[in-house]
């Protein structure tokens, strides 16, 4: 039995909209997978199902043998952290430090615990300077990573990441690439939504591709992405150099600078 | 003289205790499009800021130096014609829809209304725009039951809609999938094409290689570097200021580390094909 399955579920809203429909997905702990696919294919709305935020209108979600539809969903905040897409969702504390707190607080972690966890993310995701600092007056991609921390925080097996990569410039995107890197080291279990390939070919093995509000795909990254039925369908492209190595003729399955320039070696 | 100039234009927030802005001297040619890159922080924002008036007319402060619009001190144009001449499109999609209006349709016709433009004008140039942005589809949709990515496109549409000269876009597709991010990009291209003096602060180093005529490098308050987009992006060394190549300049000039020369170092996808097909040519290979 795996580590969280999603199970054949759909979610209608209470609106009548459908954004998912017969999704299934199962992770393993220590896995770390990346879900893509276009704006409104249905990536938020599964990946909040997976810690209880919305409950399926059929099918099950099961994380660590617990059918989320039987628990509430502070107790599946347990076991699941969720880094909102938009971290204004998320900050609602007077100081960096306290937003931290919160989550392992609610947990009913000892003051000692508290501490050292709030600490550990701090330093995790760099955002030690800012403890003092009014959350609400920081930039949007400094907020992403107090709301990052705040969920590391809470030391959850699994921790889902949406869209972090999302208006952040080139070195913060390398420093949550090393914060995911730390996270799957110590045997978490990190899915992440993101609309950036450079990113995924950087930190993911397995990608699931979504589109129209069901799994397209779910394989190796270089399955998925020479697999031009696949990119197509979800409206997606190649990374860029896999674009320029299949304009090239080059005949491999690259995915980034390193793999072109081994093959280019065997040209020369 | 149409454009804008920037003279030593210094500038500290009322609350802070550093300048956020230093120095800045930068000529932007009325017509052309104009990236900011550079870390978070650099001081991007602000300089929009300070170009569409809202520093100092709304956020006071310590400014010095000078940024005349078409020849004019920004200080001495009124507001509201400040508000015509040039149009803003937010960092954060969430915080940029109206919160009055109950249909997207509605909510791109806000500012033309507010103009008192004739409603048969309106409606036309609200349908011109909602199809340009490809976005018929949610046109009858309540503005705030939109994803992220949907909301960008209507903050974007509600501003183009008002064809002021000067478009000023802070990071607009932040929340937009790639196909989503490309369209935005080929909407301000037309914007571009249609005369509009473009101003964009963006991350996504290949699209700014693909369109952007000037690429303007901030740090730390400061212009690091300008100058033409192939000539900043080519360079190794703009590295050093944060910000990422494309994946085809870095491609190239890791292949110089491995002593393999290309002509020219590429920034877009459509050069490095063409320089790879020359460099693979000599290597006696046919790409």
């Amino acid at each position: 039995m795996s580590f969280l399955t999603v199970n054949d579920v759909t979610y209608r809203y209470p609106n009548g909209f459908t954004a998912v429909e017969n999704v299934s997905m199962s992770f393993e702990k220590g896995e770390s997978v990346a879900i893509i696919g276009q704006n409104g294919a249905g990536k938020t709305t599964t990946v909040k199902m997976m810690n209880g935020l919305l409950k399926p209108t059929k099918g099950d979600v099961i994380i660590g043998g617990l059918n989320t539809k039987e628990y509430t969903t502070a107790q599946i905040a347990k076991k699941v952290g969720y880094v909102f897409q938009n971290p204004d969702d998320q900050i609602f504390h007077e100081n960096v430090k306290s937003e931290i707190r919160f989550g392992p607080k609610n947990l009913g972690f000892s003051e000692a615990k508290i501490e050292e966890n709030v600490m550990k993310a701090a330093e995790l995701t760099g955002i030690v300077p800012l403890l003092d600092i009014h959350p609400y007056n920081l930039p949007y991609s400094l907020k992403k990573f107090v709301t990052i921390a705040s969920v590391i925080a809470m030391d959850t097996e699994t921790i889902i990441l949406d869209e972090p990569t999302a208006g952040q410039d080139s070195l913060a995107i390398k420093r949550l690439g090393s914060i995911i890197d730390s996270l799957v080291q110590e045997g978490k279990t990190i899915i992440t939504i993101t609309h950036d390939m450079e990113f995924v070919v950087e930190n993911f093995e397995r990608v699931i591709v979504m589109a129209n509000k069901r799994v397209v795909a779910d394989s190796t990254k270089q399955e998925i992405f020479w697999n031009h039925d696949i990119l197509e369908e979800a409206m997606l492209k190649q990374p860029h150099i896999s674009r320029l190595s299949h304009a090239l003729n080059l005949n491999e399955k690259i995915l980034n600078i390193d793999q072109m320039i081994d093959t280019l070696k065997v040209i020369r | 003289m149409s454009g804008i100039e920037i003279r030593n234009l210094s500038y500290q927030y009322p609350t802070g205790s550093e300048k956020v802005l230093h120095n800045i001297n930068l000529n932007i040619e009325s017509g052309k499009f104009y990236a900011f890159v550079g870390v978070n922080g650099g001081g991007k924002t602000t300089l929009c800021n300070v170009i569409r008036g809202f520093i100092p007319h709304f956020f006071k402060g310590d400014i010095s130096g000078e940024v005349l619009i078409d020849g004019k001190d920004v200080r001495d144009w009124d507001t509201s014609d400040l508000a015509q001449k040039m149009g803003f499109v937010f960092q954060n999609p969430f915080t940029q829809i109206s919160g009055v209006k109950e249909t997207v349709f509605d909510e791109i016709a806000f500012g033309l209304e507010n103009l008192g433009v004739e409603v048969s004008v309106i409606k036309q140039k609200v349908q011109e725009i909602i199809s340009l942005l490809g976005i018929g589809y949610i046109q009858d949709k309540n503005p705030n039951e939109l994803s992220g990515g949907q909301k960008q496109r209507v903050a974007l549409a509600s501003i183009i809609v008002m064809e002021p000269d000067i478009l000023i876009f802070d990071e607009p597709t932040s929340q937009l999938d790639p196909q989503g991010t490309e369209e935005i990009f080929k909407a301000i291209d037309i914007m571009k094409k249609k005369g509009k003096t473009i101003i964009l602060v963006e991350h996504k180093i290949e699209l700014i290689a693909e369109y952007a005529d000037y690429v303007i490098v901030l740090q730390d308050g400061q212009i690091m570097r300008q100058g033409r987009t192939e000539d900043v992006l080519s360079h190794e060394d703009t590295q050093d200021y944060g910000i990422g190549l494309t994946q085809y300049t870095l491609l190239d000039l890791q292949m110089r580390k491995h002593n393999m020369i290309t002509e020219r170092i590429p920034i877009t996808e459509s050069d490095s094909i063409k320089v790879m097909k020359e460099w693979m040519s000599l290597q006696g290979v046919k790409a």
